[in-house]
């Protein structure tokens, strides 16, 4: 138990955020109204998910570097459970803006980058399946997944701040400040993206363990 | 006047409570606000339900967690009996 008190850990966040996101005090804000509270359920998953592909990508890095099978294993399964987010965040945003942006995909730098990041993403993953001589494919894909992650950052994080977007946060160069927040909505937030990350590298963790098991079945 | 950590704890935590409760108090700038569902919509309703949701995905995790530590449990022994046999063969 002791090696898996983060778990714990993400649970009780997450239940804190369930409970005080859907029942405590946001600001009022027209046309968002209480749809502000997916801000604790949308955002997080993007903030988890760029968090998990920083690890994978740092893993990739790891596998270069040593050679060893198990840090490319791991650097898959960290980009697995990043684009699980990444959809997931897809159809939460897509949802929210069907009824505050009246349009489930606006034409929004954000969201195009997020969609061009994506399938870079999903071509990882094809890249991978395509190679049969297994050192190739780990060489190949890590230095692919490096790149795709030097990518994805200025994707979106910069291309949508040289333009305007309807995210808050965007167009020209606010800090956080800009955000529609006050402290009660900080107070549910950033243990929320904290919880998503953890509830993440949980999943993450499960699948390299299984991943584990199979290569030394398959010796 | 000094006061142990005893009393200095639910002093603290009051104080910390009062300042949301204070919050709490209505600022209605013309902005819609599901105001009304909070008070009697039983919106606990559906955070309970979310929050049930929520436990059966954790539970279905934590079970999952277990399955796979036993799993790396059998496939730990069943190599150290291989290495064995090994080397009562050497």
């Amino acid at each position: 138990m002791k090696k898996n008190w983060w778990k714990i850990l993400s649970v009780l966040i997450l239940t804190y955020v369930i409970f005080q996101g859907l029942l405590g005090k946001v600001p009022r804000q027209p046309i968002l109204n209480e749809s502000i509270r997916n801000v604790y359920f949308h955002v997080p998953l993007w903030f988890g998910m760029i968090t998990l592909l920083l690890t994978s990508a740092v893993y990739s890095v790891r596998y270069l570097r040593s050679g060893r099978v198990d840090d490319d294993l791991v650097a898959v399964e960290f980009a697995n459970t990043a684009i699980l987010f990444g959809l997931l965040g897809c159809a939460t945003g897509s949802l929210w803006a069907n009824f505050t942006w009246n349009d489930p995909w606006p034409n929004d730098p954000k969201l195009n980058s997020v969609a061009v990041g994506m399938l870079m993403y999903m071509a990882y993953l094809i890249l991978r399946g395509s190679f049969d001589d297994e050192q190739r494919r780990s060489r190949i894909s890590a230095v692919y997944n490096i790149f795709a992650f030097a990518v994805f950052v200025p994707l979106i994080f910069i291309v949508p701040r040289l333009t305007d977007s309807l995210h808050p946060g965007n167009g020209g160069n606010p800090a956080f400040g800009k955000y529609d927040m006050d402290n009660n909505v900080r107070m549910v937030f950033y243990p929320a993206v904290i919880g998503f990350t953890l509830l993440g590298v949980w999943i993450t963790e499960l699948r390299v363990r299984l991943r584990r098991i199979k290569v030394i079945l398959d010796d | 006047m000094r006061l142990s950590f005893l009393t200095k704890a639910p002093l603290a935590t009051l104080l910390l409570l009062s300042h949301t409760l204070l919050a709490q108090q209505p600022v209605s700038n013309g902005v819609e606000m599901a105001d009304k569902l909070r008070a009697d919509g039983k919106i606990w309703v559906v955070v309970t339900v979310v929050a049930a949701v929520f436990a059966g995905i954790i539970i279905y995790l934590v079970r999952l967690d277990r399955q796979i530590g036993k799993l790396e449990e059998a496939v730990k022994s069943q190599k150290e009996t291989k290495l064995k046999a090994q080397d009562i063969k050497r």
